[in-house]
C-alpha cells in the first residue's frame, strides 16, 4: 500500500495525464469528419443557426458524438473494471452478468414488434433498451442477496453466463419472429453507433452514469481487497456482500445506461481496464479515474476512425472497438497462458 | 422415380428369374443399369422441363409469377410473402434465413425459387434431385430481366416477355415524363429509428431503389457509394445537402408515422428540410421488386414532380 503522499502524488498525475488526453481527443475529434468546416463560420454568430451548415455539423452532427463517445466508452471501462475485480476474473466484461443482453433484448422487442414509435419525440428503442437492461438487473440483484456466504464468485460468473447466454437466445427467437426488414434493424443497431444526433439521450444516460460513479467512487478500497480474496477483504473489516451488492448493481447500472446510448459495443469494457493495470498498477484508487479517463478517450478514437476512415458509408463503432480489442484480447490470452 | 418404378420392376424380374443361368443374370444386370441411367437422365433433365409445382421463397418472384398469370403453378411461398392477396391461402415454407427444408420436399415441388445466396438449401436441394431457380435482388433491369427468364422457365414464356415489355414501356414514359424537368438531389431513407436521426439506412449507388430514385427525375446524392445501402451519419447528411428527402414506410395505415418527419428539423440546413420537401411514403411495393416497382417509381415520380402529375 502506497504512503498517502506518494499515492495523492500519483493519483494526481494519473488525473492529469488520462485527463489531458481526454481532452485533447475531446478537442480535435469535432474537428475532424467526413466534410471540411471552419470554427470561425461554427462560432459566427451573424449566420442564422438554420443556414449555418458548419455549425450544424459541428453542434448537431459531431459534438453529441463526441460526448455520447466519452460517456458510453467510461461507463463500459468503470464497469469493467468492477466485474474483473469483484468477480475476481480479468476475463470479465459489462456483459458478463447479462444486463447487456438483456438491454439489447429491449431493443429488439420493441423493433421486431413495432413498438417503437417516438412518444413526445423520444424513441421508445433508447427506453426500452434501458427497461430490458433494468430487468436483468434485477435478476443480478436477486443473485447478489442469494448468495450466501462462501459461495465463491465462480457461481455468480457462471450464473451471470448461463443468463447471458438465456438472454442471446431469447433475441435470436424474438428476431426469427419478426420479417427481414425488422432482422436488419436488429442487427444494425447491435453494432453500435454514436451518431445520437440530440443532447436529450445523452443528459436522460448521463443521471444513472453519475449516480453509479458516485457510488463506485466509495469503494476503491474494497475493491482493492476483494480482488486479492473475499476471507482476506472480510478479515480486514470489509462489508463484502454489502461492497458487492453496491458494486455489481452500479456497474449493472453503467452498462445498462451505456447500452442504451450507444448500443452493445463490444471489448471497450474488457480492454481498457487492462491496458490502464498495465499502466497505472493494480491500485483501484489510480485504476478507477484511469479506465474512466482512459475509456472515454479510447471510444472517441475508434468513433472518429469509424466515420472518417471507410468512405461516405463509415463503419459501426463497434466493428472498430473490436478490430481492435480482438488482436488484444488474444494477446492477453497468450500471456496468461505462458 | 421414374428410376424407383424401375428398380421396383427389376426387382420382380428377379424373383421370377432366380433359376435362370448365369447369362440371363447378365441381361438383367445391364437391364438394371440402363433403368437406373435413364431414371438418373430422365431426373437432371427435369430442370429444363415447364415447371408446374413451384415454391418461391422471395416475395418478389411470387408477385412475377402472379402476375404473368402462372400464379396457379404455386404450391407453396415464403414467409412473408404478402401479395397478392391469393398467397393467403399457399402453405408457407420459411423465408430466407430460415427455410424449412422437410416443408419444401414434402410439397414435392419441380422448382423452386430460392435467393441466391442460400448456400445450404440449394446443396440440399440439389441432393433431393429437386431443381431450383437463384434469385438476387438487383438492379431494375434485372427485374424484367428475372420475368422473362422465370416465364420460360415455368412455360409461360409469352406471358412473361409480355409483363417484362409492359414494365419497361411503363418505367420508360416515366423516364421521358420526368426528363425535361429538373432532377433534385434527393435522399431516400428506408430505415430510420423513430423519433430521432439514429440509425439512418439510406439507397447508395447501387440497386432497384437507386434505379427507381434515378428513374422517377431524382438525383441519388448517395449515387457514388456503390453499395445497396448505405449507414447514413447526420454529417453525411449535412454534406450532401438533399433537396428531397423521402423515407419509405413498408407497412401502410401507420396514421403516426409522417409526424415522425418532424425529426428532420433538427438539420435545418438541409435544403430540403428548408423547402419542406421531405416526404413520407408508405407502401409494401417498395420494398419487393417485382411487377410493382412501376406503381412505387410512379410515386417517387409524383413526389419529386408534382408539377408533371396534376
Amino acid at each position: 500500500m502506497a504512503a498517502p503522499t506518494d499515492l495523492r502524488r500519483r493519483l494526481l498525475a494519473t488525473v492529469a495525464g488520462f485527463g489531458a488526453l481526454t481532452i485533447a481527443v475531446c478537442l480535435t475529434a469535432p474537428l475532424i469528419g467526413s466534410t471540411t468546416i471552419h470554427l470561425s463560420r461554427v462560432f459566427d454568430r451573424t449566420i442564422p443557426f438554420a443556414d449555418n451548415v458548419d455549425a450544424q455539423v459541428f453542434f448537431v452532427a459531431r459534438l453529441p458524438r463526441v460526448l455520447a463517445s466519452v460517456l458510453v466508452g467510461s461507463a463500459f471501462a468503470i464497469a469493467g473494471v468492477v466485474f474483473q475485480a469483484f468477480l475476481r476474473n480479468p476475463l470479465a466484461s459489462p456483459d458478463t452478468l447479462g444486463v447487456s443482453s438483456g438491454a439489447t433484448l429491449g431493443a429488439v422487442v420493441v423493433i421486431t414488434f413495432h413498438i417503437d414509435s417516438a412518444v413526445l419525440g423520444v424513441s421508445a428503442v433508447p427506453v426500452a433498451t434501458f427497461a430490458g437492461a433494468a430487468g436483468a438487473l434485477g435478476i443480478v440483484y436477486a443473485m447478489s442477496i442469494a448468495r450466501r456466504r462462501g459461495t465463491s464468485s465462480t457461481v455468480l460468473l457462471l450464473a451471470g453466463v448461463a443468463l447471458s447466454a438465456f438472454l442471446g437466445a431469447l433475441n435470436r427467437f424474438i428476431q426469427v419472429l419478426g420479417d427481414y426488414t425488422d432482422t436488419f434493424r436488429s442487427i444494425r443497431w447491435m453494432m453500435g453507433s454514436m451518431d445520437v444526433g440530440s443532447y436529450t439521450d445523452i443528459v436522460v444516460a448521463l443521471v444513472p452514469i453519475a449516480a453509479a460513479c458516485i457510488a463506485i467512487g466509495t469503494l476503491p478500497r474494497e475493491l482493492d481487497l476483494v480482488s486479492i480474496g473475499a476471507e482476506a477483504a472480510e478479515s480486514r473489516g470489509v462489508d463484502v456482500r454489502k461492497a458487492e451488492r453496491v458494486a455489481l448493481v452500479s456497474a449493472s447500472l453503467l452498462t445498462g445506461s451505456a447500452v442504451s446510448l450507444g448500443g452493445p459495443i463490444p471489448f471497450v469494457g474488457i480492454i481498457v481496464p487492462h491496458i490502464v493495470r498495465l499502466i497505472v498498477g493494480a491500485d483501484h484508487r489510480l485504476v478507477l479515474p484511469a479506465a474512466a479517463l482512459f475509456g472515454g478517450a479510447f471510444l472517441v478514437i475508434c468513433d472518429v476512425i469509424a466515420r472518417t476512415a471507410f468512405g461516405a458509408a463509415g463503419m459501426p463503432v463497434g466493428a472498430i472497438t473490436a478490430f481492435l480489442g480482438g488482436p488484444f484480447f488474444l494477446w492477453l490470452l497468450f500471456r496468461r497462458m505462458r | 422415380m421414374a428410376a424407383v418404378s424401375a428398380n421396383a420392376l427389376t426387382g420382380v424380374r428377379s424373383d421370377r428369374h432366380e433359376s435362370t443361368n448365369l447369362r440371363n443374370k447378365s441381361w438383367l444386370s445391364c437391364f438394371r443399369v440402363f433403368v437406373a441411367v435413364a431414371g438418373l437422365l430422365a431426373t437432371s433433365a427435369s430442370p429444363r422441363a415447364a415447371a408446374s409445382r413451384v415454391i418461391s421463397i422471395i416475395p418478389a418472384t411470387t408477385e412475377m409469377l402472379f402476375a404473368m398469370g402462372a400464379g396457379d403453378r404455386l404450391v407453396g411461398v415464403g414467409t412473408y410473402d404478402r401479395f397478392p392477396p391469393e398467397v393467403d391461402g399457399l402453405p408457407r415454407v420459411g423465408a430466407l434465413l430460415d427455410p424449412n427444408v422437410e416443408r419444401i420436399l414434402a410439397l414435392r415441388p419441380d422448382l423452386v425459387i430460392l435467393y441466391g445466396t442460400q448456400a445450404d438449401l440449394r446443396q440440399q436441394l440439389e441432393r433431393a434431385h429437386v431443381p431450383y431457380y437463384p434469385y438476387v435482388h438487383r438492379g431494375l433491369a434485372d427485374i424484367t430481366q428475372t420475368i422473362r427468364s422465370l416465364g420460360a422457365r415455368v412455360g409461360v414464356e409469352a406471358a412473361g416477355n409480355a409483363l417484362a415489355d409492359r414494365i419497361e414501356r411503363q418505367l420508360a414514359d416515366i423516364r421521358s415524363r420526368t426528363a425535361s424537368s429538373g432532377r433534385p438531389k434527393t435522399l431516400l431513407v428506408f430505415g430510420r429509428e423513430p423519433g430521432t436521426l439514429r440509425n439512418i439506412d439510406a439507397s447508395g449507388g447501387v440497386g432497384f431503389l437507386h434505379d427507381m430514385v434515378e428513374a422517377a427525375g431524382g438525383a441519388n446524392v448517395l449515387a457514388d457509394v456503390k453499395q445497396q445501402s448505405v449507414m447514413l451519419s447526420t454529417e453525411l447528411v449535412l454534406a450532401r445537402a438533399p433537396e428531397v428527402i423521402i423515407e419509405l414506410r413498408y407497412a401502410r395505415g401507420d396514421a403516426t408515422a409522417p409526424a415522425d418527419l418532424r425529426a428532420w428539423d433538427a438539420l435545418p440546413a438541409i435544403p430540403a428540410v428548408k423547402s419542406h420537401r421531405v416526404f413520407m411514403l408508405q407502401g409494401e411495393e417498395f420494398v419487393v421488386p417485382g411487377p410493382r416497382v412501376v406503381v412505387a417509381t410512379e410515386r417517387l415520380a409524383k413526389t419529386l414532380h408534382p408539377e408533371l402529375f396534376k
